[in-house]
């Protein structure tokens, strides 16, 4: 214990030198500005800005990073309530008594109840994260490629079994992300593999960045630009010191609970790598109204349904942090992009990370503490400015954000064919998501890729072709079993209900 | 959205058959002494898409998913309109890249953007026009030392010129 506080308060000292201080600062308010715009999320910044942080060392990255998917959670909130759409899917649950708080007039109260929320629980979940992830990392070490395969399979199995969507179109995503990763060279025999039409560009396989910018920066803002086709009207907050000290008065009262229960829950489904944030929030906000007194002021502008979401998705955003980290599964999307940045800066994530790279680790997890702090300090300080800035029309956003993902969809491998790539990805996906295909799996499968073949051959290789390797292993077996339980897991439910005669109208 | 439903899993399902068909290049089975070849996890991962396809199909046919029980057109006026003006400049961005150069693309795609599809101002519009590539330049090619394509020749003596204030 007494060498975790030690190795924190490294951390801690690493995170507030100048360059990582300016960069968390710089990262939180970026990540408030993406976080409340409408359409924009953690990941499309994370995605979008990755190949510019190739500037700083790899530990400052990964910080400012980290400082945008914070401040993104957020700013989420802003919009929820001043606008009434959510800046971010994270934020949808916000928007349940957000709004009719700012119509009573209250927009002060709901903005300080969230800015506060999110401080708590990104502070429960930073306490939780600093005292498991050494513990599950080191678990973790021992872990061999059968091991390292099952995991994986996990984290694919809870998009199917938690993840809501269509399955079939959630399989689909997941496969076309797996099958993108293994274009160009073959890892174990050296064979070019994929290539299609022959193409050289092909031979340097497909970076999942053009994938992750192809999706979330052109494809997820053509959909933006096509679906929020309509006026979107602001409410004003006013703010002054006094009026949000009383606030802060009130929002406690009446918004504790739902700020604990929001900040336990939502680490704990932030974990799971299908769920994150926003499932974490709605399912904090369900509990919370469950376990209320008055059940039927929520919806109506009570509070404790700013707090519950808000907590929890702050919360949910540190947790998918924790199987990244210690495992080298993400738990989100947007840790996927992480994940896939430290591959590029030549880190290897998983429990090895703690052994062999301990100050980037440490770094990370002291920048989480002074982030929550300056986003907590940036949030309330600027709410008029950040309500005025979502007033600014979306063409100078939207042509902005275009101009960035091509920049860095060239600065990412610098090869023009990954560049048309992506606009083929992103108008692939404009399309697709029109259809209800996820594309999160995707994204997450085509960084997983490229550790999930050759463990899975590796292991094969180890037991002669006999797939039971997976299912005999004290560590590999239950992980599998729960893995294959969560993808049938839809079938079982609808095969039940026949039984039951029931009858689903949902799609296996 | 019924059709176009039905049309994305056929063409997704012909794409799956293409990856099966191209991942064979490779060996698919096991190897002794090798595990299983190179070709084989591509091969099985597209044969898993082909079997997704044919189930997004039969719940399409059945009615089952939302986008199947949609009257609405997959993209109406305003949708096809998007599409064309907005990914249709994006594409105009990235052809010009190698004629004009990365910032000078940036350039035209900032006016068209924000004067055509905007209707903001012209001193708006010139103002991002010309300060973006500027600052680009400076963040890419000075500070991350990273070369974004220049153009064709006749840009030279302009890079040149700039890169004498840089190095």
């Amino acid at each position: 214990m007494i060498e975790i506080l030690g190795l924190l308060g490294n951390g801690v000292w690493d995170a507030i030198q100048p360059l990582n201080l300016v960069l968390i600062v710089v990262g939180v308010t970026l990540g408030l500005f993406i976080g409340a715009m409408p359409g924009l999320g953690s990941v499309n910044g994370v995605a979008i800005l990755l190949p510019i942080t190739f500037l700083v060392p790899s530990g400052s990255a990964i910080i400012f990073l980290a400082a945008i998917y914070y401040g993104a959670m957020y700013g989420g909130a802003i919009s929820s309530i001043t606008l009434g759409i959510p800046g971010a899917s994270t934020a949808v649950a916000t928007t349940f008594d957000g709004r009719p708080l700012a119509m009573q007039g209250k927009a002060r109260l709901a903005l300080v109840v969230a800015a506060l929320a999110s401080f708590v629980g990104g502070t429960v979940a930073n306490v939780l994260f600093t005292g498991f992830a050494p513990l599950l990392a080191t678990v973790a070490l021992n872990f061999g490629p059968p091991e390292i395969f099952a995991r994986m399979l996990l984290a694919f199995a809870t998009f199917v079994g938690l993840g809501g969507d269509d399955i079939a179109k959630t399989v689909f995503s997941i496969c076309v992300g797996l099958v993108l990763a293994t274009v160009g060279f073959d890892q174990i025999s050296g064979a070019p593999r994929l290539i299609f039409g022959d193409i050289p560009g092909f031979l340097r396989g497909i970076s999942f960045l053009v994938l992750a910018i192809g999706v979330y920066g052109i494809g997820e803002m053509l959909w933006t630009i096509d679906s929020t086709r309509g006026k979107i009207t602001t409410t004003e907050a006013e703010m002054s010191v006094k009026g949000a000290v009383e606030d802060a008065k009130e929002g406690t009262r009446r918004g504790w609970k739902g700020t604990t229960i929001g900040s336990f829950l939502g680490f704990f489904v932030g974990i799971l790598p299908a769920a994150g944030a926003t499932p974490g929030s709605l399912m904090a906000y369900g509990v919370t109204k469950l376990v209320s007194k008055n059940p039927e002021e929520f919806g109506r502008g009570h509070p404790g349904g700013v707090a519950a979401p808000e907590a929890a998705n702050n919360s949910a955003s540190t947790g998918s942090m924790l199987p990244m980290l210690t495992l080298g599964i993400p738990g989100s999307p947007t840790t996927a992009i992480l994940l896939g940045g430290m591959v590029i800066w030549g880190l290897t994530p998983g429990p090895r990370l703690f052994v062999d790279q301990p100050d980037f680790v440490w770094g990370l997890i002291g920048s989480f503490y002074v982030s929550n702090l300056f986003a907590l300090i940036v949030n309330l300080s600027f709410i008029p400015l950040f309500i005025w800035m979502l007033r600014m029309p979306f063409t100078i956003l939207a042509s902005m954000i275009f101009v960035l993902s091509v920049v860095g969809g060239y600065a990412a491998t610098r090869d023009m064919h990954d560049v048309w790539l992506m606009l083929g990805f992103g108008f692939a996906a404009f399309m697709l998501r029109k259809l209800d295909y996820p594309l999160a799996p995707a994204v997450l499968a085509i960084v997983l890729g490229p550790i999930a073949e050759p463990t899975l051959r590796q292991s094969l290789l180890l037991s002669s072709g006999d797939p039971s390797i997976f299912f005999t292993r004290p560590v590999a077996g239950p992980i599998t079993i729960i893995a294959l339980v969560l993808i049938f897991l839809p079938l079982f439910k609808f095969l039940w209900e026949r039984l039951r005669g029931t009858g689903s109208s949902q799609p296996v | 959205m019924r059709r176009a439903e039905l049309v994305t899993a056929g063409v997704l399902a012909l794409f799956s058959i293409y990856l099966m068909w191209k991942s064979a290049e490779l060996r698919i089975g096991y190897i002794r002494g090798e595990g299983p070849g190179g070709g084989a996890w591509p091969f099985w991962l597209s044969a898993i898409m082909l079997v997704c396809t044919g189930v997004i199909a039969l719940n399409a046919l059945r009615g089952r998913s939302p986008p199947s029980r949609s009257e609405e057109p997959l993209l109406d006026a305003y949708g096809k309109k998007t599409l064309l003006m907005v990914g249709g400049g994006i594409f105009g961005f990235i052809a010009l890249i190698d004629i004009v150069s990365m910032y000078g693309a940036m350039f035209f795609f900032l006016i068209y953007y924000l004067k055509f599809l905007g209707r903001h101002s012209w001193r708006l519009t010139m103002g991002f026009a010309i300060l973006a590539p500027i600052l680009f330049f400076f963040f890419f090619e000075a500070l991350m030392r990273i070369p974004m394509p220049k153009g064709l020749p006749f840009l030279e003596p302009v890079f040149n010129y700039l890169n004498t204030i840089i190095y």
